[in-house]
């Protein structure tokens, strides 16, 4: 489905978050974070480019493998995005919700 | 003469070793299998030893009765794969040369990673089942337990058999019913998932069964720490739950092997090829079962349908051909959900679990998706078609080793 996010309108699946990369600039990252109550700060952004990193390059990412990421450690991760942070971080980096291997 | 190697004795390797022994030229190759244990225990067993629905004799064999005799079974234990000089380098000192390696060393609990877990009320009021020990001294305690809460949990993803947590919530239901005590236990179903399971139609229909038994579920539970004094686990939010009886899956780690090795990723899973199964980083190894990195369930079924696929592309290889079989991460997985009733599910890595009918598309005879008694049945078979079909690498008819769509229902 569409949606207009940052004056843009984009792809989104159906609990929202951009199905491509391709269409994600930094305003909408801005927007996603406002819509999840949280301001992103220097850090927060250091650890969205982490992501979007290991996204490019076909890493799964896991909490533990933020944990090890050496931008944040696990609680730190959750001090940034207390709630469901994985998720809500991938979804502001305009990435695939992290898919638990089953 | 050239040498295959398999690395580990468990299902998967046990399954390669039964294929190849008929299909490689014995003329040109000799196959060598390493384990450092005897025995092979039906793992999917596990599930059914604390509720003394399974004795122990049920689930274990030795090794050996499985291993062709023309396969030379080597029972020792492995210091590291040199894998830059194609060699295994054994503890006692002696080296193994090889021309083409199977690694098939599974995966195994690592209660270590979490803070607490194996402290103080290991095996006391806290328990894991997926390990025969773990299973037993569970039995016991269950034999005698009285009631209190009961909190079933999952430390973080990937873990063998993702079902088994929840069948065992199930299974817990029907067993404190049967004894009469369920109104004395609160169970709940603690997951760093955001659901019951990942794929949202099995989610659906798996949080539907929890709410209709009465089980209580915590999603997106990160956990941090098992608090052995006040006896409750923590999740790094602050999230603090009670138990009086905790049954964890702790995380879950390829071997160790492969970390001394500088084979794995950060799990000690070696990075392999979702498709062919070769190792990423070493064209002569390849990898089958839960020692892979490949995201698609820890399970049997995946090891016995990734078996057909192995063994294709290790003939391409030896013929240096493309490696043209493709696995599609075809699973396929009963769930027990207590009162002599399962649910079946079959999926790969696109599509996920739906309602239909299995394996007949519109026949059947098993429901996919939803409750019956023949998919308990099935279930229960399946130990015989584990030591007796699977085991051996004789195909189970009807079941190709890639999915089929036929007879689902993906709207």
């Amino acid at each position: 489905m569409e949606k207009t996010i940052a004056q843009k309108t984009v792809q989104v699946n159906e609990e929202g978050y951009l199905t491509n990369f391709a269409e994600w600039n930094k305003e909408i990252g801005e927007e996603l974070a406002k819509e999840n109550n949280i301001t992103l700060t220097p850090k927060h952004w250091e650890l969205i480019n982490y992501i979007q990193n290991e996204f490019k390059n076909e890493v799964p990412l896991t909490i533990r493998k933020i944990g090890k990421s050496g931008v944040v450690d696990i609680k730190e991760f959750y001090a940034l995005f207390p709630v469901g942070p994985l998720k809500t971080a991938t979804k502001i980096a305009g990435i695939p919700k992290p898919v638990g291997c089953i | 003469m050239k040498r295959l190697v398999i690395l580990g004795a468990g299902t998967a390797g046990t399954m390669m070793a039964n294929h190849l022994h008929h299909k490689l030229n014995r003329k040109e190759w000799t196959i060598d299998i390493v384990d450092e244990r005897t025995e092979h225990h039906y793992q999917p067993g596990y599930l059914f030893l604390p509720f003394d629905i399974y004795q122990p004799e049920d689930i274990i064999k030795s090794i050996r009765d499985f291993i062709p005799s023309d396969v030379n079974l080597i029972t020792k234990k492995i210091d590291r794969i040199v894998a830059t000089d194609n060699y295994i380098q054994m503890a006692g000192g002696d080296q193994l040369q090889y021309d083409l390696l199977i690694i098939a060393t599974g995966a195994k609990i690592a209660p270590e990673e979490t803070e607490g877990m194996n402290g103080a009320e290991w095996q006391h009021s806290v328990f894991d089942f997926y390990t025969f020990e773990g299973a037993l001294a569970l039995r016991n305690k269950l034999r005698d337990w009285q009631g209190g809460n009961l909190v079933i949990h999952i430390t973080e993803m990937p873990i063998k058999c993702p079902v088994a947590p929840l069948e065992f919530a199930f299974l817990a239901d029907s067993y404190f019913k049967h004894k009469k005590i369920r109104d004395k236990v609160n169970i709940t179903y603690v997951t760093p998932l955001s659901g019951a399971f990942t794929k949202p139609k099995s989610t659906a229909a798996l949080e539907h069964l929890l709410e209709e038994k009465n089980i209580a579920i915590e999603s997106d539970f990160a956990i941090s720490e098992v608090d052995n004094e006040n006896k409750t686990i923590v999740d790094y939010g602050g999230k603090a739950i009670p138990f009086d009886l905790l049954v964890t899956v702790p995380t879950n780690k390829g071997d160790a092997l492969m970390e001394r090795s500088d084979l794995g990723d950060e799990l000690n899973y070696v990075p392999t090829n979702k498709e062919t199964l070769q190792s990423k980083a070493h064209a002569n190894i390849f990898v089958i079962g839960d020692a892979t990195n490949v995201p698609a369930s820890k399970a049997g079924s995946v090891a016995h349908f990734e078996a057909d696929i192995l063994t294709e592309n290790i003939l391409h290889f030896i013929k240096e051909e493309t490696l043209s079989a493709t696995f599609d991460g075809h699973a396929n997985c009963f769930i027990e959900t207590g009162n002599s009733k399962a649910l079946l599910i079959d999926f790969n890595y696109t599509h996920e679990p739906v309602e239909g009918t299995f394996p007949f598309a519109g026949i059947g005879p098993l429901q996919l998706l939803k409750e019956s008694r023949m998919n308990h049945w099935g279930k229960l078979a399946f130990r015989w078609i584990y030591w007796n079909v699977l085991l051996k690498g004789t195909p189970i008819p009807f079941v190709s080793a890639n999915m089929s769509t036929a007879g689902k229902h993906f709207n």
